[in-house]
């Protein structure tokens, strides 16, 4: 169908928790917030991350984004690994990848009239651009995500939630990147907003073609736009599938108990609702679980999950689990 | 459009017809609602006008008597308390100073003199503080540790011990004064401004502009420095009158500004040193000014804190 434009192989962040060297007694402790993610992303597709709090999540936006340390693996774009890059390699591909914040209101200067936010990126990327052509294109966009372009010389706080976060994805659409992180874009906003939202970013996305990572932890509205969904835990993949088939046929045991939590908008059948309850809480990431990190929490796990990391398997119809026993 | 960018959604115009019956919105920004706050804050807006008034003074008072700072009335000289008392009838307002000079003309040089040494004097530690606390706490990291140590190292070197040093060895001058106060007034500026960098640094929309590539210098220039600002201006309005209280008390001590100039501090140490002979005004003119400056200053400070407090949002 189309080509590749993100390759994410093998990623690892970790963070150091006891810097190295800072007292001679104090062993450095690592923490694995990310440990091992591979998966790709074609250009117009949407890759749906979901997870509980903590699993990194957002930890893998921001490496993919360049944005923190890491450790190991690659982030190859568009054919160029983006790992080795200093600041400035890095400046020309940051056009091209965009991200939309989960705060709307704290993602926009409030010194700065939405004008001038949204289009810091366009002034970055063209500098060449003339003032009218500027404001031009400004406009352009601000119609595009449904502000009334005659705003521009309003300020963050007079808008609401919603509102702010189309100024938000404004600028993240001024550039035309090919590819725009949507770290939990609706997860500060409430229902009916949420949904304008995200119809907005499936519109946007039919216009111009652009590709979505989506992250976010509520798994209906992950289902609803989503082409494929990879589930993570404590920084590994659990599962990841398209996402009719992973809603249909769960494979690894925690989508199944993910899944199983999704409250279902008719109180009779949530009522009759079987909820599978995970015991224990989630093991510190400072000092994951050997082998299957979700093996202490598992229904179903056995004596060589302990030893043995189980690895992505094919189960067919693009659709990779890592669980040993099914 | 050229440059690569498409047009998006040509055909829809969606919002465009209605916009374009509606003129341009023009915002408010925070900045009008400070200002808004600051406006219905009485005791802010009078000291607001006293200081304008003290301002004025400074810049036109010499046009208001017919005397200057410099001639002695040789005949007053000797018989000051008697003859050289505050009177309206021949035009010395505040009377005569101890050397037989108009005290007018005298409280307009030296009120000329302590602005200039609190404006200038806040001015540059707020502008070298804000930049140098700003690049520390941003760039973060080695670089911050190393800044701010150096930062704490010259704040343990007892100031004043330092600045009586200078005058002493450099000689007395106005300019030495500046020196030695912008040496270490930009220090706690640095730090408050530093402490402030690190909330702003980890909010989302600095995050947003690195995700963007803006250059680190851009962001600091945009976007932490105008958001520091609100805490820098404060600082600044409460700066200005401990430049003044300093330089008051150095050249109370003798150390200041030298004849033939003069500022409150050195013309409220002439004051009490005759206050002994009866001629009170000599201390009580400085005095007031120097008092109702400082009061003036806090209060504003006081107000600007108000209006400017996050907190309002």
């Amino acid at each position: 169908m189309s080509e590749t434009i993100l390759k994410v192989d093998d990623l690892k962040v970790w963070f150091d928790v006891k810097k190295p060297g800072a007292m001679p007694w104090v062993s450095p402790r690592k923490l694995k917030a990310v440990d091992g993610v591979s998966f790709e992303l074609k250009s117009g597709e949407t890759l749906g991350i979901v997870g509980e709090s903590g699993c990194g999540k957002s930890t893998l936006a921001r490496a993919v984004m360049q944005m923190v340390p890491i450790e190991a693996g690659s982030v190859v774009w568009l054919g160029n690994d983006l790992t080795g890059l200093d600041t400035r390699g890095m400046r020309a591909h940051r056009k091209e990848m965009q991200m939309i914040f989960q705060d709307p209101l704290a993602s926009l200067n409030p010194r700065m009239t939405i004008g001038q936010i949204v289009a810091e990126p366009l002034k970055t990327h063209f500098p060449g651009l003339s003032r009218a052509q500027v404001k031009a294109r400004v406009q352009e966009v601000l119609d595009t995500v449904g502000i009334l372009p005659n705003l521009v010389n309003r300020y963050p706080h007079e808008f609401s939630g919603g509102q702010c976060q189309r100024i938000g994805i404004a600028r993240a659409l001024i550039v035309n990147p090919q590819l725009i992180i949507c770290d939990e874009p609706v997860s500060a906003l409430d229902v009916s907003i949420q949904a304008q939202v995200i119809n907005l970013l499936m519109d946007l996305q039919k216009e111009t073609g652009v590709a979505l990572i989506f992250i976010a932890h509520d798994l209906s509205v992950v289902k609803h736009i989503s082409d494929r969904v990879m589930v993570l835990y404590l920084g590994n993949v659990m599962e990841i599938a398209p996402a009719a088939d992973l809603y249909a046929n769960p494979t690894h045991p925690y989508t199944e108990a993910l899944i199983s939590a999704v409250p279902i908008p008719d109180p009779e059948l949530e009522r009759q609702k079987q909820v599978m309850l995970l015991d224990l809480d989630l093991p510190s990431p400072l000092d994951p679980p050997s082998g299957c990190v979700f093996r202490t929490r598992c229904p179903i796990a056995e004596p060589q999950c302990a030893e043995i990391k189980p690895a992505l398997r094919d189960r067919g119809a693009t659709h990779f689990a890592a669980c040993h026993l099914r | 459009m050229s440059n690569g960018l498409t047009t998006l959604n040509p055909q829809q115009p969606r919002t465009a017809a209605m916009a374009e019956r509606m003129a341009e919105v023009k915002g408010r920004s925070l900045w009008a609602d400070a200002r808004a706050r600051f406006v219905r804050n009485k005791a802010a807006m009078i000291s607001l006008v006293v200081l304008v008034a003290v301002f004025l003074f400074a810049f036109f008072g010499h046009l208001l008597t017919q005397y200057d700072n410099e001639t002695i009335d040789w005949n007053v000289l000797g018989k000051v308390k008697e003859l050289g008392k505050p009177s309206f009838e021949n035009g010395h307002f505040f009377g005569y100073d101890d050397s037989g000079r108009d005290l007018f003309a005298r409280v307009v040089q030296g009120t000329q003199v302590s602005l200039m040494v609190g404006v200038i004097g806040a001015g540059i530690a707020v502008i070298v503080g804000t930049i140098y606390g700003a690049v520390a706490g941003y760039l973060g990291g080695r670089i911050d540790s190393v800044m701010m140590r150096f930062v704490d190292i010259a704040m343990s070197v007892p100031y004043m011990f330092v600045l009586i040093l200078l005058l002493v060895v450099f000689g007395r001058s106005i300019e030495m004064i500046f020196v030695g106060i912008g040496l270490t007034a930009w220090l706690d500026m640095s730090r408050i401004v530093r402490g402030q960098t690190l909330s702003i640094k980890n909010k989302e929309f600095i995050e947003a502009a690195v995700a963007t590539g803006v250059p680190s210098f851009t962001i600091i220039r945009r976007h932490v420095v105008p958001n520091l600002l609100g805490v820098v201006v404060v600082y600044a309005t409460l700066l200005v009158p401990q430049m003044i209280l300093t330089e008051s008390f150095i050249s109370f001590l003798g150390l200041g500004v030298q004849e033939p100039l003069t500022s409150w501090g050195a013309l409220i140490s002439e004051g009490t040193s005759t206050m002994n002979y009866g001629t009170l005004w000599q201390l009580f003119f400085p005095l007031a000014f120097f008092v109702v400056s400082i009061f003036a200053f806090f209060f504003i400070g006081d107000g600007l804190r108000d209006a400017l407090d996050p907190k309002d949002r």
